[in-house]
């Protein structure tokens, strides 16, 4: 049994005065800037090949007015923290091998999402909450598998809900055995929602949890402790106080043994975003957003690097670090994917499109096929542009590619009009341009036939052709194609020409722009993800999808549902249906 | 684009006011488009081979001299594309767009809405001349067959109409509809016209009158609220076309003047109803084809009751008869409307929200222009000293569409058994006696100024130019 004093650990939102509910205040524009020196919530340690990393939460820190961040409980703020701590690691700690996850309280090690928080927070605040702390789990899943930075989870006090899935996200979990620490996924039973950033999931397709066992798991609110823990799966392996310290040390070791990092490496620094933001625009310096508000759309301009201007070796990507054009356009585009998603709630089409040459682009893509198996790096670029089309894959927004004359949507650069749910190819040239043109084209590479797996494990070319083996077939790294070809192809929606292009754009647009926003999100994300199911489809799919709509429901949020009353004294009035 | 294409002088061979001389995307549609019409034509127009025939050709808008009459070889004729004076001013006036300028460009939301009006409308317009395609063997008389060109000729610049606006404002999907346009054939049985009164085939010069005084006022009527628009190229698209459907129900109407007429001279000269047996056509036989044709186009304007007008009225694409006309708040919101329907055996009506009821109230509107031929054909009675007079049926009579659909309902409006209706059709509806004998009756009469036996000659004749004219050369 758990004593009655660490039961508490869990539940101890309930110290929440039960008074009337306060409206929720105005959900704040959101800034994804930060760096080590502003955290408030976190702390890391590098000592030799591992980083301790140290969840130490600021209970006056929270993003939003309203709730206090008890219990190293976690809010937006918390996370954004966690993500700029993960890439740090990355690119500036090439010599971390392995990462232990810690807590910075002697109480507990995390009681998951702020409860109050969750309660307060308007629905599209809640679901893109959720988005990104899945995605920052789903990197750090990432950097075991690929960037020889493995994760252990050392909980030294009792991980509930979000702080058990903030562990099952580390390839191992140690538990403290200290007769009352546990691990817990209460949100069934307490608050009536779901363990929503992949917890139910991995429990059982992760750890193997059978899943009556799951079952009885996430519904105990208590959770269990060390040894049963361990019986059933849920952690590796339970130590006690006095073994701790030394046990913790052992795992980091063993697990940055296997490491693909080098020794004796430089990382780089990541300085902040040059960041220009107006009313209606967004732009960096290899990166422009235009907003268009009446349209609702944004019209996203990846513009590529310069031709010539490729580093000539090895030793010039490094010194040239975060300024490196993959790298630069990879953080830009990530940070305005992240600040559209969250602050731009109405723009509900984005227009993706590329500017810059098309040799220059693919002189880059050359670099990074020479390099990125070798060099940890460019390796690291690599997955950071993957994982960066993955937020677009899982972007509730219609994403259309433009693919006009001075564009290069070319191998990587491709994957952005491929993760788009169509793309529109001018065929020619624009009559009317004030300079000569080339007429578009689209290249294939290597890159485009594995190097950026979307979330189902497939490349978005197969995912294009699920079942279409022969069309896929005929596709072939180094090809080049106009319009014309590339509709033959099937690599685009559709090829207009000069004279119909502006129109069927406008109108497409238009029509888009009338159609439900929440059929629109369920259709598109129905059709990005085709073929077999993953772990992570699954999170982003089936665990979402009910999670949103658990949400949104009058038992979980509405003004008698759980997640209102929960720490008001008052027990949730249930509508029993079953729907 | 790179292949080279026989450039066509656009101006000279089509007149217009649209500016196609300078319209690169229009050039081309039209470019691909005009040979399959042309083709099509060829085919599915006129079968009775002539030299040319004296024509009506839009050339303007204006009010004065908007047309130009000629002999002209029918398969030169110059189809032009004409849209009614630009208002810059007009206002949306109906609808949740109320009081908003119209639109010039297709709204993308209403993108599917208003190509479905633009395309149904455009079907009808080719579909006519392939019903009427062989009637022209048989013409009483040169100048009906004049008319009857004159009839075709402008429905197909009816379909040049429908098809400017898909080139114009629909893209890619537009130009695709166009081509279908070409593509369905009346009475096909694998790509038939889209309105199934548009299937049959228009087998004598009665039911061509019948036709243009009850069908291509259906069209009138259909055409006076797309005039409505809140798309303006649409609205002034069928404001022109108006112009030249108003000498198609002329035809109709003084068509079934001159068959009355004959038939009063007839029944007055043998003192009898009777007039078969000397070349004429009954009162009766005639009030049959009434029958017919007025209830299929009752059928035309849809269910009493229908979402879709309501849509395409809330959302400004298509208002009412008249619209700007009515003193209303031209949203109709909170407005109700009484609907025909038929419940336990007893035709009674029902109230529903006055948006659901539109369909009802145009077919209202058409009922009462109907009336208007009855009374000048009575008239035709009267004068002679007949005291039979010809009538409209009951609303319910003969439907296939709508809320008398299912029920069987006799002329004067009384809810009878099938097995009732079934035993008394023949007396309502012509039969193949009748047909046969309206059909026995079509000779051509091909020399100027004659006419045949079963119909009177015209009071003018065309233009200014005497009845005996020759309006029509042939090879
Ligand atoms: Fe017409
Ligand atoms: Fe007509």
């Amino acid at each position: 049994m758990l004593d009655k004093g660490r039961t508490t650990t869990v539940t101890v939102l309930d110290e929440a005065p039960a008074t009337a509910q306060v409206p929720a205040p105005q959900e704040p524009q959101v800034d994804f800037d930060t760096d080590p020196s502003r955290y408030r919530h976190w702390r890391y340690e590098v000592e030799g090949e591992t980083a301790w990393v140290y969840l130490d939460v600021a209970e006056d820190g929270g993003l939003v007015p309203g709730y206090e961040l008890k219990l190293n409980s976690y809010d937006l703020g918390v996370d954004i923290e966690l993500y700029d701590l993960t890439q740090r690691l990355r690119f500036s700690h090439p010599e971390v091998r392995s990462v232990v996850l810690t807590s910075g309280k002697d109480s507990n090690f995390c009681a998951g999402a702020n409860i109050r928080m969750l309660a307060q927070s308007s629905h599209s605040w809640k679901v893109n909450f959720c988005k990104f702390t899945n995605e920052t789990r789903n990197g750090i899943e990432d950097m075991t598998a690929h960037s020889g930075q493995t994760w252990v989870a050392a909980l030294n006090g009792t991980a509930a809900g979000g702080g058990y899935e903030m562990a099952l996200a580390c390839e191992t979990i140690l538990l403290v055995n200290d007769r009352s620490s546990a691990v817990a996924l209460p949100e069934v039973p307490l608050l009536g929602v779901l363990p929503g950033t992949g917890g139910l999931t991995r429990v059982t397709d992760k750890r193997h949890v059978r899943k009556d066992r799951a079952d009885i798991f996430a519904t105990k609110s208590e959770g269990f402790q060390g040894p049963k823990a361990v019986e059933w799966k849920l952690v590796d392996e339970t130590v006690s106080r006095k073994q701790w310290d030394a046990t913790v040390r052992e795992r980091a070791a063993e697990a940055a043994a296997s490491s693909s990092r080098p020794t004796g490496a430089t990382g780089i620094a990541l300085p902040p975003l040059q960041r220009e933001v107006t009313e209606d625009a967004i732009r960096y310096p290899n990166v422009r957003c235009e907003i268009d508000r009446d349209a609702r759309t944004a019209t996203i301009t990846v513009l590529g690097p310069e031709a010539g201007t490729v580093p000539e070796s090895l030793e010039r990507i490094h010194a040239l670090g975060a300024d490196f054009w993959p790298l630069a356009m990879t953080r830009e585009l990530d940070d305005l994917i992240l600040r559209l998603r969250t602050n731009e709630l109405e723009i509900g089409t984005w227009l993706v499109k590329t500017r810059g040459s098309i040799e220059g682009a693919l002189a880059f893509e050359r670099v990074i096929a020479e390099h990125s198996a070798s060099d940890w790096l460019v390796n690291e670029i690599r997955h950071y542009f993957k994982r960066t089309l993955k937020r677009l894959d899982v972007t509730s927004r219609s994403l259309i590619a433009l693919i006009e004359p001075g564009s290069c949507f070319a191998g990587a650069l491709l994957e952005l009009a491929l993760a788009c749910d169509r793309q529109y190819m001018l065929e020619g040239t624009f009559e009317d341009a004030d300079e000569e043109q080339d007429p578009a084209q689209l290249v294939l590479t290597a890159s485009n036939f594995g190097a950026f797996p979307m979330g189902n494990g497939l490349t978005r070319l197969q995912s294009r052709f699920w079942g279409d083996d022969e069309t896929l077939a005929a596709l072939e790294p180094g090809t080049r194609l106009t319009g014309a070809q590339a509709e033959e192809a099937g690599l685009v929606t559709d090829a207009p020409d000069d004279i119909d292009y502006e129109d069927e754009i406008r109108i497409l647009l238009e029509e888009r722009a009338s159609l439900s926003p929440d059929a629109l999100t369920g259709m598109e994300a129905n059709h990005r993800f085709v073929g077999p199911e993953t772990m992570e489809t699954r999170i982003f799919g089936r665990l979402t999808a009910w999670q949103n709509w658990i949400f949104i429901r009058p038992n979980a949020s509405g003004a008698e549902g759980a997640l209102r009353r929960y720490g008001t004294g008052r027990k949730a009035d249930f509508d029993r249906k079953r729907v | 684009m790179t292949s080279a294409r026989p450039k066509i002088d656009f101006d000279a061979k089509i007149p217009n006011n649209v500016d196609l001389a300078s319209d690169r995307k229009l050039q081309r549609a039209l470019e691909r488009w005009q040979p399959n019409f042309l083709d099509w034509w060829g085919d599915m127009g006129p079968a009775v081979d002539t030299k040319d025939v004296y024509l009506r050709t839009a050339v303007d808008v204006g009010r004065e001299g908007w047309a130009h009459f000629d002999h002209v070889p029918m398969n030169e004729y110059r189809w032009g594309v004409f849209l009614s004076e630009h208002d810059p001013d007009r206002k949306i006036a109906f609808g949740e767009h109320k009081g908003e300028p119209v639109w010039q460009e297709v709204p993308g939301e209403y993108r599917a809405d208003l190509q479905r009006l633009i395309v149904i409308q455009g079907d009808t317009e080719p579909a006519s001349v392939e019903q009427q395609r062989f009637l022209g063997a048989t013409a009483p008389s040169l100048y009906d067959m004049r008319n009857l060109f004159q009839v075709n000729v402008e429905e197909g610049r009816h379909l040049w109409a429908m098809v400017y606006l898909l080139h114009a404002y629909f893209g890619r999907a537009g130009r695709e509809e166009a081509d279908q346009l070409l593509a369905r054939n009346s009475g096909s049985d694998e790509s038939p016209r889209i309105l199934g009164a548009f299937n049959e085939e228009t087998p004598d010069w009665l039911s061509f009158y019948m036709f243009t005084y009850f069908t291509d006022r259906d069209g009138k009527y259909q055409l006076g609220t797309l005039k409505e628009s809140g798309f303006d190229p649409l609205s002034r698209t069928c404001e022109f076309m108006l112009k030249e459907e108003a000498h198609h129900m002329f035809v109709g109407t003084t068509g079934i003047d001159r068959v009355v007429t004959r038939t009063a001279q007839l029944m007055n000269e043998h003192d009898s109803e009777d007039v078969a047996g000397a070349g004429g056509i009954p009162l009766d036989m005639i009030q049959k084809y009434i029958n017919f044709h007025y209830t299929v186009s009752l059928d035309l304007f849809g269910n009493e009751s229908s979402t879709n007008a309501a849509n395409y009225f809330t959302a400004g694409l298509k208002g009412r008869w008249q619209e700007e006309r009515r003193k209303d708040d031209h949203v109709l919101t909170d407005d109700a409307g009484a609907v025909d329907a038929v419940r336990e055996g007893r035709i009674t009506t029902t109230e529903v929200p006055a948006l659901l009821a539109l369909n009802q109230d145009l077919r209202s509107e058409y009922m009462g222009d109907c009336s208007n031929g009855l009374k000048r054909w009575n008239r035709i009675l009267e004068k002679h000293g007949i005291d039979r007079r010809l009538s409209l049926p009951h609303v319910g009579f003969n439907r296939h569409v709508g809320a008398f659909s299912d029920a069987h309902i006799t002329p004067e409006g009384r809810v009878v058994s099938e097995a009732e209706w079934k035993a008394q059709e023949s007396r309502w509806l012509p039969t193949e006696v009748d047909k046969t004998h309206v059909r026995g009756l079509m000779h051509p009469v091909l020399e100027p100024g004659k006419i045949a036996s079963w119909i009177a000659p015209p009071n003018n004749g065309i233009n200014d130019k005497p009845v005996d004219y020759e309006y029509v050369h042939f090879n």
